[in-house]
């Protein structure tokens, strides 16, 4: 049963992943992607990884995916059709995809993975116990969790002085607000 | 019979229940549109619907008029009409993702529900086991991931209609559930901190929650409303902000934007959207049940194995004991807290007026936001000085 269940899910997160490049609609891709994240959660799911999971679906489809949707729809009311893709992007896109393919298989065919079942069960529940995730991030992977955060502050700051910029170009044209005083 | 069905394959039997939990939340949901308008009537001292008696059925003394009276048949006659109804799909619209949006309003609102435990009974050594779909770790993260889904239907509704007002609707809806989900995170924190004392295996489970507000002694058996008043002010608002109800009813706001982002819908794609709101007014109150309000136990400092155990010494009835009645009577508590709940709902409804949009979002983000992250600190304080 869980085999049949892991292709189901897989040629699903397959099928929405090929729909997010070759769509043409940009609406439709970023739903193709909604899908794809929910298939990959499901993997997770079956691989007992729940709280992966439900992060995926909580960080990306709930929130990422619908800001993707909302700018889409407003900035792009063209019916969201995009242009065909160049012959420059196509080219680019396949090598970028072929040398990603060969650093998966070589990962696969060169690594060292410990086939033992019972260290396999016998390792902490890394991702099963939230109290142990926590501790880890809060430990050993301190530094990659602070450089995160710093990366994602920067970012809020770049997104702050850009929309920011906007206001200031045409004083005048502020639209008066209910609360403000006439 | 009961033999039978644990005999069944596993994947059968989750079948069933989801299917039961389902035919359950989905009448309901349904049954409270009528009790929407009944509440309407009363608060504003009108009979309300009263009045479709099939010929038949009123005859039968005594029920028969009640449940005139009540609307029953008024529920069936709206859900016939709404089923049987054209279902005209306008011109100008995207058809696919038309179709899509009331579809994708009814997944998350019926889905949530797995994570929730609805009830609980008693194993022979006297322990407390819940009654739910799926009894993860995961628990409460889990209900805000499916949850945070609902903001698609609100957007594909309003996109696909391909027209102005829905659009409009949809931007403020999905403009006010991101901005409130902030604040509903954050409102719940204090509670998983408490729960996660040190020695204990981490869990976000709304099980844990629940036994945490049925221990013995004062502390123990208290209600989590009474220990954070404030998370859970914050947490009530924000699920009136995130189920699209009044006073925060943006989205379908009909003095300025006709109906918001269902305007275009009609029959029975319109009315899922209805139910699906409902639905997730049912499983947010069920959750803020569980947080605050003790969950199953049926008073404060007095958990349900007490209240078992009183009745089992008081009347010596084999059965009370039995984990089926128990359950019920549990299940029945929960209900009874959650329908409480929503008349509370649709009391506000009709109580307050509607916020304006700015007055939405200077809440959400200027008083909501800062006052549970101030709540948050002050709660990471205290609980790390007193479970140290």
């Amino acid at each position: 049963m869980p085999a049949i269940l892991f292709y189901i899910f897989s040629a699903l997160t397959l099928a929405a992943a090929i729909g997010l490049v070759a769509n043409r609609n940009a609406v439709a891709s970023a739903l193709s992607f909604f899908v794809c994240l929910c298939g990959i959660s499901v993997l997770f799911v079956m691989l007992d990884a729940h709280l992966l999971a439900f992060l995926l679906i909580l960080v990306y489809a709930g929130a990422v995916v619908a800001l993707f949707l909302f700018i889409i729809m407003l900035l792009d009311m063209h019916g969201g059709k995009r242009p065909p893709f160049k012959k420059m992007t196509i080219v680019a896109s396949s090598i970028a995809g072929a040398l990603l393919i060969f650093g998966a298989f070589s990962f696969f065919a060169r690594g060292q993975f410990s086939t033992d079942e019972l260290a396999l069960a016998q390792a902490p529940a890394f991702f099963t116990d939230l109290k142990i995730y926590g501790a880890k991030l809060f430990t050993t992977y301190m530094l990659p969790v602070q450089l995160v955060g710093f990366l994602l502050l920067v970012g809020m700051l770049g997104v702050i002085v850009i929309s920011k910029k906007h206001e200031e170009k045409e004083p005048g044209d502020r639209i008066q607000e209910p609360g403000d005083k006439p | 019979m009961i033999d039978f069905y644990f005999s069944l394959p596993d994947i059968v039997r989750y079948i069933i229940q989801g299917i039961a939990v389902i035919c359950f939340l989905f009448p309901v949901g349904a049954a409270c549109s009528m009790a929407e308008r009944k509440v309407a009537a009363w608060a504003q001292d009108r009979p309300g619907p009263n009045r479709a008696r099939p010929w038949l059925l009123a005859r039968i003394p005594i029920i028969g008029p009640i449940l005139g009276y009540f609307g029953i048949f008024n529920l069936m006659a709206d859900g016939g009409k709404l089923l049987f109804r054209e279902d005209i799909t306008p011109g100008h619209v995207n058809k696919f993702y038309f179709v899509m949006a009331p579809i994708v309003a009814m997944t998350p609102a019926l889905s949530t529900i797995v994570f929730v435990p609805f009830g609980a009974y008693l194993d022979s050594a006297g322990q407390i086991l819940p009654v739910m779909l799926a009894n993860v770790d995961i628990g409460i993260l889990g209900v805000f991931a499916l949850a945070s889904l609902s903001v698609y239907s609100l957007i594909l509704a309003g996109w696909a209609s391909n027209s102005k007002y829905p659009f409009l609707g949809a931007i403020r809806a999905s403009a006010q559930l991101i901005s409130y989900e902030l604040s509903m995170t954050l409102a719940v924190v204090p509670v998983l901190l408490w729960i996660n004392a040190p020695g204990t295996t981490g869990s976000l489970s709304l099980v844990r929650v629940v036994e945490f507000q049925s221990q013995p002694g004062f502390w123990g058996g208290m209600w989590f409303v009474f220990i954070m008043p404030v998370s859970a002010f914050i947490f009530l608002i924000t699920i009136f902000a995130e189920t699209n109800r009044q006073p925060f009813d943006m989205p379908e706001s009909e003095a300025d934007l006709v109906g918001g982002y269902h305007t275009e819908y009609g029959s029975y794609k319109w009315s899922l959207f209805f139910v699906a709101e409902y639905c997730q007014m049912i499983v947010g109150s069920g959750i803020f049940i569980l947080l605050f309000l003790g969950g199953w136990n049926p008073l404060p400092w007095i958990p349900l194995a007490d209240l078992v155990n009183w009745l089992h010494d008081l009347l010596h009835w084999q059965w009370l004991m039995h984990p089926i009645f128990v359950g019920l009577l549990s299940i029945g508590i929960f209900v009874t807290k959650v329908l409480i709940f929503i008349f509370i709902f649709m009391w506000v409804r009709w109580t307050l007026p509607r916020f304006r949009y700015d007055q939405v979002m200077r809440i959400g983000w200027q008083r909501l936001l800062p006052l549970s992250i101030a709540n948050l600190v002050v709660y990471i304080i205290a609980i790390a000085l007193l479970q140290k």
